[in-house]
């Protein structure tokens, strides 16, 4: 088995450290638009990063292909591209396979080559598993048993573009001004453990979820051991990749909703829950007791996107910073003001959230959740 | 028969100072001072002295001075003066070597090879003085996930019956009749007020106590002693004792002199008789027996309050617990090695079981490889010192920790290790009238609850240190843990890396 920490975590340190800047903007009429504005909002926090990971997700991208898993992979040697593709065309329908359009770019060195593939689950080879679950399990196993080849991209109709360098260096790289899509986000990365690998930049991703973040967990040990019960195996020892996991144990596996979910990532104190009604307490404490090992505490920011629907949280008393902006249909979530409004010059409303309160960008075409408008924390005065 | 015994203490009276009151004559139930009318004099029977400092605490002019004899033997690793000793009690008194409290030798300590984490720069350290720091513990099973009402936040998840702790550290089983009603007070007064639980022991529970229940972990033991259904209704937690830490496998012996009327009332005993309670549970030889008892006692106290069940740390503890949890234990008590007791064959204490830290360890590890460890709460004891103890032993799993021997220092005990003779001269270990009432409960409470609020403020700063603010992010979070001075063999059981790395 390949082991990845080898290029996340050389040092062997408990787990990999990074700050950076995020940023977030969604049309939630649905409407796309280039990656113009997100590249020149994540430049303006250049110093946010190290030049050492950047990386981009973007949604709505393929619509031609919208019914398609979107793998990208990179490849550090030819090799690994034959033994990839002889391996996706076993367990696959292949629908389409291209290079990724690259152009050389000042700053960027040494990058892997990078394909993507459109491929159809066929039926009668999961196994009578979930298409998802096939997906994720073909994922892992590529991720940890062929050198030299990496999936970092696996979800519909999305994409993650991702790599070594500073993140607007890498969108002229990928030639991301060309994409259009209506939810982006994006990452600039701050390591301070590790040299910095392709694969080991934001965003995290596992099919359509995406996971860029800013912070070190300091719960990352248990939080991890708890993951590992389900079986999730942290190979790349990052807590991006616990935030990725939680999110996939608790929304796609457990099935509960988003605002539940940052209940359990940045749950309410004690002394908050007992202020609320009888019937949330009930359930806010349950929750604690229930998923208190994938409490994320210490310092962090993320922004989870999936189709449909982008998310804003920080931790539960907000030590890292979180701004939303909205102007018409456009939101945007960043690490700093200034960036939103360097895009978007005439927000008409900008704020900080309280800590652990989600901010929620969906769809308006999508179902609108029962649930959805309800702030899952109160306000502290 | 002359004993080859030496005195162990040397006590010094300043005659400057003595002024002949006598309160060491009075304050000493082990008749090492007595006073000589011939002479007008206070003396001392030098060799009855156990080193309780009874008399140097309460000699009002400090005239008393308690020195260990320094009698020399000749360097022997092997043949020790308590080796020694120990084999001249023995062929002088022809029976088993009792003793009391915890296991007193050099094992190691493994809270001492264990290092704590705290934040620098990458993350912050979190101020306790400012932000809300949170112990607050549920102790109880879990389920694998929480479920919603469909499209809703309705709850439809039921819970089984969870115990709220302000503060992750209990008071350990010790019986009525091995330690005074007075003790028992002191402790479940504080346990009401410091929010979190006491334990009876196996003795039953005073109706004066019955107040108190909330706050009370009922224990039903090999002797089935006070065990009725008021009792288990009583209680929050019902805890079912297989083994102690301080005598795995033995049981347990209290002399008829201990049983008094008040003790003979509560244990549902005749007065002035031995109560022995059995090595094994006579209705629990396998882990179904086990399961049968677990389910007896749910349905008697109809499903409302959690079962515990408690095992001295073993060998095979690991898979032990598994078992536990299969049976339907909602906690799991581990106590080790240096578990404490009113009595115990020597021979037993100092010899049989293993540390708790390993116990701990290998039971956190193997509930998580299985899969279950949400199903059951793990609870552990023996030996635990201070805060730093306490913080350790959640880091390595635990969601609680009992306190036996640094409750009973608390409310006075000098660990003197004469529990099983009944004499205690701070009125703890005894039931005799005379000197239970030397404690007084309303202290008593009042120096335990400032201990746990003394534990508290340390805990939270460890966590703020750390960068968290809720203990369950130090829950078994084995990665704020190093080792230092410990071989590859033990950081791995202990699941924690060396110190440096």
């Amino acid at each position: 088995m390949r082991d990845l920490a080898q290029f996340c975590n050389p040092y062997k340190d408990d787990k990999a450290i990074d700050a950076c800047s995020l940023f977030g903007m969604m049309d939630t009429s649905g409407r796309r638009f280039s990656g113009k504005d997100i590249i020149k909002a994540i430049a303006n926090m250049h110093v946010r990063s190290n030049g050492l990971g950047g990386g981009f997700a973007v949604y709505g991208l393929y619509p031609e292909y919208a019914p398609y898993y979107a793998l990208h992979l990179m490849y550090m040697s030819p090799g690994a591209r034959v033994e990839v593709e002889n391996y996706l065309k076993d367990r696959f329908k292949l629908v389409q396979a291209e290079e990724v359009p690259t152009q050389p770019t000042p700053g960027i060195t040494n990058p892997p080559l990078i394909w993507r593939y459109f491929l159809e689950v066929i039926p009668d080879r999961t196994g009578g598993k979930a298409e998802d679950d096939y997906v994720v399990e073909k994922v892992m196993e590529i991720n940890t048993t062929v050198q030299d080849a990496f999936v970092f991209s696996s979800g519909k109709n999305m994409a993650v573009f991702k790599g070594v360098g500073y993140p607007e260096n890498l969108a002229r790289y990928f030639c991301l001004e060309q994409y259009e899509g209506y939810l982006w986000t994006a990452h600039g990365r701050f390591p301070t453990n590790t040299p910095g690998w392709w694969g080991g930049a934001h965003p995290f991703n596992i099919l359509d979820w995406t996971v860029v973040h800013n912070g070190e967990i300091s719960s990352y040990g248990i939080n991890r051991r708890y993951l590992e019960q389900f079986g999730y195996i942290c190979t790349m020892q990052t807590d991006t990749e616990v935030v990725a996991y939680g999110v996939d144990l608790v929304v796609r596996r457990h099935g509960l909703p988003v605002e539940i979910m940052a209940a359990i990532f940045a749950s309410p104190f004690w002394s908050d829950i007992e202020r609320r009604p009888e019937k949330e307490q009930k359930l806010f404490r349950t929750l604690r007791q229930v998923y208190g090992s994938l409490l994320l505490n210490g310092p962090f920011t993320v922004i989870i996107a999936h189709n449909g629907e982008m998310i804003g949280l920080t931790d539960r008393i907000r030590l890292r910073p979180l701004t939303v902006g909205s102007k018409g249909d456009m939101s945007y979530l960043s690490s700093e003001e200034s960036a939103i409004r360097l895009v978007c010059p005439d927000l008409e409303r900008a704020w900080t959230p309280m800590g652990g309160e989600p901010v929620v960008c969906r769809l308006k075409t999508a179902v609108e959740s029962p649930v959805a408008a309800k702030k899952t924390r109160v306000s502290l005065p | 028969m002359k004993t080859y015994l030496p005195a162990r203490f040397i006590v010094e009276r300043d005659e400057a100072r003595c002024i002949g009151c006598q309160v060491c004559v009075n304050q000493c139930t082990f008749e090492t001072h007595y006073y000589d009318a011939g002479d007008d004099g206070v003396h001392s029977r030098e060799e009855n002295c156990v080193g309780c400092h009874r008399c140097v605490l309460f000699c009002p002019t400090r005239a008393l001075t308690i020195r260990r004899t320094p009698l020399e033997y000749r360097e022997n690793y092997n043949w020790r003066p308590e080796v020694i000793e120990d084999i001249i009690r023995q062929s002088e008194t022809g029976g088993m070597l009792l003793t009391g409290m915890g296991d007193d030798k050099p094992h190691r300590i493994y809270w001492d090879h264990l290092l704590l984490n705290a934040s620098q720069v990458t993350n912050p350290s979190i101020d306790p003085l400012r932000e809300p720091m949170e112990l607050v513990t549920y102790l109880g099973r879990k389920p694998d996930k929480v479920e919603l009402g469909p499209g809703s936040f309705d709850l439809k998840t039921e819970m089984a019956p969870q115990v709220e702790l302000q503060v992750p550290v209990m008071f350990a089983a010790m019986s009525y009749g091995a330690v005074s009603l007075n003790v028992h007070e002191s402790l479940a007064r504080a346990a009401a007020e410091a929010g979190t639980l006491w334990n009876t022991g196996e003795g039953g529970l005073h109706t004066k106590l019955y107040k108190y229940g909330n706050n009370t972990i009922v224990q039903v033991a090999s002797g089935r002693f006070g065990v009725h259904p008021q009792y288990l209704d009583a209680g929050r937690v019902v805890e079912i004792k297989i083994g102690q830490g301080a005598k795995p496998g033995i049981g347990g012996h209290l002399p008829g002199e201990k049983v008094s009327a008040e003790v003979a009332l509560t244990r549902m005993i005749p007065h002035g008789t031995d109560a022995l309670s059995p090595a094994p549970q006579h209705d629990i030889y396998s882990i179904e027996d086990l399961a049968q008892l677990i389910y007896a006692l749910k349905e008697a106290t109809d499903y409302t309050k959690p079962v515990a069940v408690k095992i001295a740390a073993v060998h095979n503890s690991a898979a032990i617990a598994s078992g536990m949890v299969r049976a339907g234990a909602d906690i799991i008590v581990l106590d080790g090695l240096r578990g404490s007791t009113g009595a115990a064959p020597k021979i037993i204490r100092d010899n049989v079981g293993i540390p708790i830290e390993l116990a701990l360890a290998s039971v956190d590890t193997r509930l998580r490889q299985e899969g279950i460890r949400n199903q059951a709460s793990i609870v552990v004891s023996g030996g635990i010192r201070n805060a730093g103890d306490v913080a350790k032993a959640i880091a390595l799993g635990a969601d609680a920790v009992y306190i036996g021997t640094a409750a009973l220092v608390a409310l006075g005990c000098r660990v003197c290790q004469q529990c099983h003779t009944g004499k205690c001269t701070w009125g703890i270990c005894t039931t005799d009238l005379a000197l239970t009432k030397r404690l007084n409960p309303e202290i008593g409470a009042q120096r335990l609850v400032n201990l746990l609020r003394g534990w508290s403020l340390e805990l939270k700063d460890i966590l703020g240190g750390m960068g968290v603010n809720a203990l369950e992010s130090l829950r078994g979070n084995r990665l704020q843990l190093r080792g230092i001075g410990l071989s590859d063999t033990e950081l791995e059981i202990l699941g924690v890396r060396m110190a440096g790395s």
